[in-house]
């Protein structure tokens, strides 16, 4: 019988509104990071480099980009005889078709798989978190522990505890109590999300839960499995690990990579992380004129202009004269001539004018969503079109392909959203 | 596809001076991402030739590595392959490969077992893309037995290195001389072949019993005037890297945009084994000019004219000019380089100054390096 001792379950369903326009077409996991890399890359690698070959990826959202860069999992080593990696999405069924509706619902819809590896243990991972972790060593823990559930948390200042689920736990790590976003925490110790169930135990609890509406393993599952008296504990982990799910968070987590030493350095020898470059392995060409400083660059970029604290992905081109600065340029984005580019995210394929202006002016909120399009910074969604010579002020929102006549006088002002349908060909 | 590939990469070259010694002229690094072998495998991949036959013999370990999985080039398939053959001891042989010819007489029961009408030879030092089914397409047309594809010299181009050949107005190849000493023919060979396989075979067999070994002088010339062998003649970019002047040469062509953009830009790509390393870093004080920098670099210094291998990292106040660093070396600080080709996996120490005063410098230290 085909036996694998731990098998993964990636949860890459969701669509990450608060990255705004950068999700609009495609799952956060899909989302470009540090350059070259996409989000899921780092659990993906995580995976592999833990000696975990059987992962199913759970897709939802806006599912394409995910499966064609996930493909047969080349690039991870996952495209394996038996396991390796296998996109799961919602499928029909002879009755009670459904979405996936929560976390745990969509790991029950998928309980054939899981079996059909005939697992002991089953690690639950979600797709949208910048970090290394040896999942193997978490698993020595949860059998050390005889343990039924081990959750992954890591300690948080103490004053922010209140953003986050907490786990209160005794002196041998075996959790006491949870507290969700709890006004006064008992601990500062926040769950990640992270989970590695005992096989058996985690089938009952889908099972016994299976009719819940939304079923959640946070809200859900292991309240469950608390209230069962299983034994639960935390997996103390205090390495860099970074929630992307604010515009302001995933800039910041992209420009600490350009640290001379980041605290997350992706050019250790022994925990690489993988991804799949599309095909293009160039090498990057830099010109007479350009200037760069402080920044990392990818595979096929050509550098006209001048680049300083900047991420720019693969197969950019920078154009003469224009001057780029605290920016992530994603793949095979083409920024003209004499522009100047200020604190701005700019996702893939898109194509900036001449003599376009970014990040001017004063930092008033977004008048659409302040909560999103904040931190100053501009953010144009993928495939998006800027003609020459528009300026853009902060805290502002582009997509789609936009023509002059969009902008009054040829600005567009801090606080404003441009979202214009169609793409470019 | 109607062909199958054969790629002659078991030639030394002692033109490339210090560089062969650790690796086959095919295996050698070109354009900061690729190995040599790259493009003749992209080339057959790309003009879906199935199955590719990779003859090596001298220091294959470099080149066996980098072949070590086939799927780069999509080569992974149940039809066809990638298959690399160096000589083998078995009954009736105890030969090295004693030429190109005999390489193919030794594995000629690949060849038979094959089913494919034609076969494309080629070399694994040419940097070059092509589409092979136009050159079979022209081989079929003009009913000849061997179709040679061959390339006007630039004006001044020194031609003793190659294969110079002479052909009448219906391109039939009348004259074919091997690294000639002092030539008036401009038109050179590439080193690239299609012929019939059966034809092959029956060439191949016949020089053996003869005891002759080289494809170019005992097949080529020797029935130049007996078989129809025609030229192809090519006006896009190939260069080959035999000798150390050529290999920098071609390096620094891909500094040149119309260059780059043949390669890099233009359908279809090149493919070589990926690397999985991180993009390249450019830290306080780096200056970088005119430059081709491949993924996993670190750059602290400067750098003008220059092609910066894979995972190269470049010391404080270095200075690097018309130089080659190949992929993994080390750089220590306030090193100067002008003028050289730094060879792969060094490690030079800080205040080290390399200058090629005449030509090109090959510079091999061999350091220890200490890990940090």
């Amino acid at each position: 019988m085909r036996k694998k001792e731990m098998i993964a379950m990636l949860l890459a369903g969701g669509q990450g509104s608060r990255l705004g326009v950068l999700t609009a077409k495609v799952a956060k996991p899909a989302v470009a990071f540090g350059g070259k890399y996409r989000i899921i890359d780092f659990p993906l690698s995580n995976c592999i480099n833990s000696g975990i070959d059987t992962v199913g990826v759970l897709t939802q959202y806006r599912p394409l980009r995910l499966n064609t860069h996930i493909g047969i999992g080349v690039p991870w080593d996952l495209d394996r005889n038996i396991g390796g990696v296998t996109v799961l999405p919602p499928y029909e069924k002879s009755t009670n078709s459904e979405w996936y509706t929560g976390t745990a619902n969509a790991i029950f819809q998928n309980l054939d798989y899981m079996a059909s590896f005939n697992p002991d243990y089953v690690l639950i991972l979600s797709g949208d978190h910048i970090y290394k972790m040896d999942y193997e060593v978490m698993l020595d823990y949860h059998k050390a522990n005889n343990a039924d559930i081990t959750i992954a948390a890591m300690p948080v200042p103490m004053e922010e505890a209140s953003r986050f689920g907490i786990v209160v736990t005794d002196d041998d790590g075996k959790i006491t109590e949870f507290q969700e976003k709890p006004p006064e925490p008992k601990s500062n110790l926040a769950s990640m999300g992270i989970y590695i169930f005992s096989w058996p135990v985690l089938r009952d609890a889908l099972l016994a839960l299976k009719d819940e509406p939304g079923c959640d393993f946070g809200k859900h599952i292991i309240p469950y499995c608390h209230g069962n008296g299983q034994r639960l504990f935390a997996y103390e982990y205090n390495g860099y690990w970074k929630d992307v799910g604010t515009l302001g968070s995933y800039w910041e987590a992209n420009m600490e990579l350009i640290d001379i030493i980041p605290e997350f350095n992706l050019y250790e020898e022994f925990w690489k992380i993988y991804t799949n470059t599309n095909g293009i392995l160039p090498p990057q060409y830099i010109s007479e004129q350009s200037v760069i400083e402080r920044s990392i660059i990818c595979n096929g970029s050509e550098i006209y202009g001048e680049v300083h604290n900047c991420i720019i992905g693969s197969g950019v081109t920078i154009g003469e004269g224009t001057v780029v600065r605290d920016s992530i340029i994603m793949n095979d984005t083409v920024v003209g001539k004499n522009c100047v580019i200020d604190k701005s995210i700019v996702a893939e394929s898109c194509k900036i004018g001449d003599n376009v202006t970014l990040g001017i002016g004063s930092d008033v909120p977004n008048k659409l969503k302040p909560a999103i399009y904040s931190f100053g910074l501009v953010t144009i969604g993928e495939n998006s079109l800027v003609p020459d010579g528009v300026q853009i002020g902060k805290n502002t929102a582009i997509s789609g392909v936009t023509v002059k006549e969009d902008y009054p006088d040829g600005v567009l002002e801090s606080g404003e959203t441009l979202i214009k349908a169609g793409e470019m060909a | 596809m109607r062909a199958v590939g054969l790629i002659l990469a078991g030639g030394n070259s002692n033109k490339m001076r210090e560089l062969t010694h650790k690796r086959a002229v095919a295996a050698m690094p070109v354009a900061g991402s690729y190995r040599a072998i790259d493009f003749a495998l992209s080339n057959m991949s790309n003009s879906h030739v199935q199955k590719v036959a990779v003859l090596t013999q001298y220091n294959a370990r470099s080149l066996n590595e980098h072949l070590n999985s086939s799927k780069w080039w999509d080569f992974g398939r149940k039809q066809g392959g990638l298959y690399v053959f160096t000589p083998t001891i078995t009954m009736d042989n105890g030969y090295w490969y004693r030429g190109t010819a005999d390489a193919i007489y030794q594995n000629l029961d690949f060849l038979k077992k094959c089913h494919e009408p034609y076969v494309i030879i080629t070399s694994g030092d040419g940097i070059y893309k092509m589409d092979y089914n136009k050159v079979l397409e022209y081989h079929i047309e003009k009913k000849a037995d061997i179709t040679v594809v061959c390339k006007e010299l630039a004006q001044g181009e020194d031609a003793s290195r190659f294969g110079t050949v002479k052909m009448n107005d219906n391109m039939r190849i009348e004259e074919f001389e091997e690294k000639p000493m002092i030539t008036s023919a401009t038109t050179i060979s590439t080193g690239i072949y299609v012929i019939r396989r059966r034809l092959l075979i029956e060439l191949i067999e016949h020089s053996a019993e003869e005891e002759r070994y080289d494809f170019v002088s005992d097949i080529l010339i020797r029935y130049k005037n007996l078989k129809n062998i025609y030229g192809y003649k090519i006006k896009d970019y190939w260069n080959n890297i035999s000798t150390v002047e050529a290999y920098y040469q071609t390096n620094m062509d891909f500094l040149k945009p119309e260059v780059r953009n043949y390669f890099f830009k233009q359908y279809p790509d090149i493919y070589s084994k990926v690397s999985d390393l991180p993009p390249a870093k450019y830290n306080p004080g780096s200056t970088v000019k005119n430059s081709l920098v491949a993924s996993g670099s670190i750059i602290n210094g400067t750098v003008e004219n220059s092609v910066i291998f894979k995972k190269v990292f470049v010391g404080n106040n270095c200075v690097i000019k018309n130089s080659i660093i190949l992929n993994d070396v080390y750089l220590g600080d306030n090193t100067y380089i002008e003028n050289c080709i730094v060879e792969s996996r060094d490690t030079i120490r800080a205040n080290t100054r390399h200058v090629g005063e005449n030509g090109v410098k090959v510079v091999v230290e061999k350091n220890e390096r200490y890990a940090l």
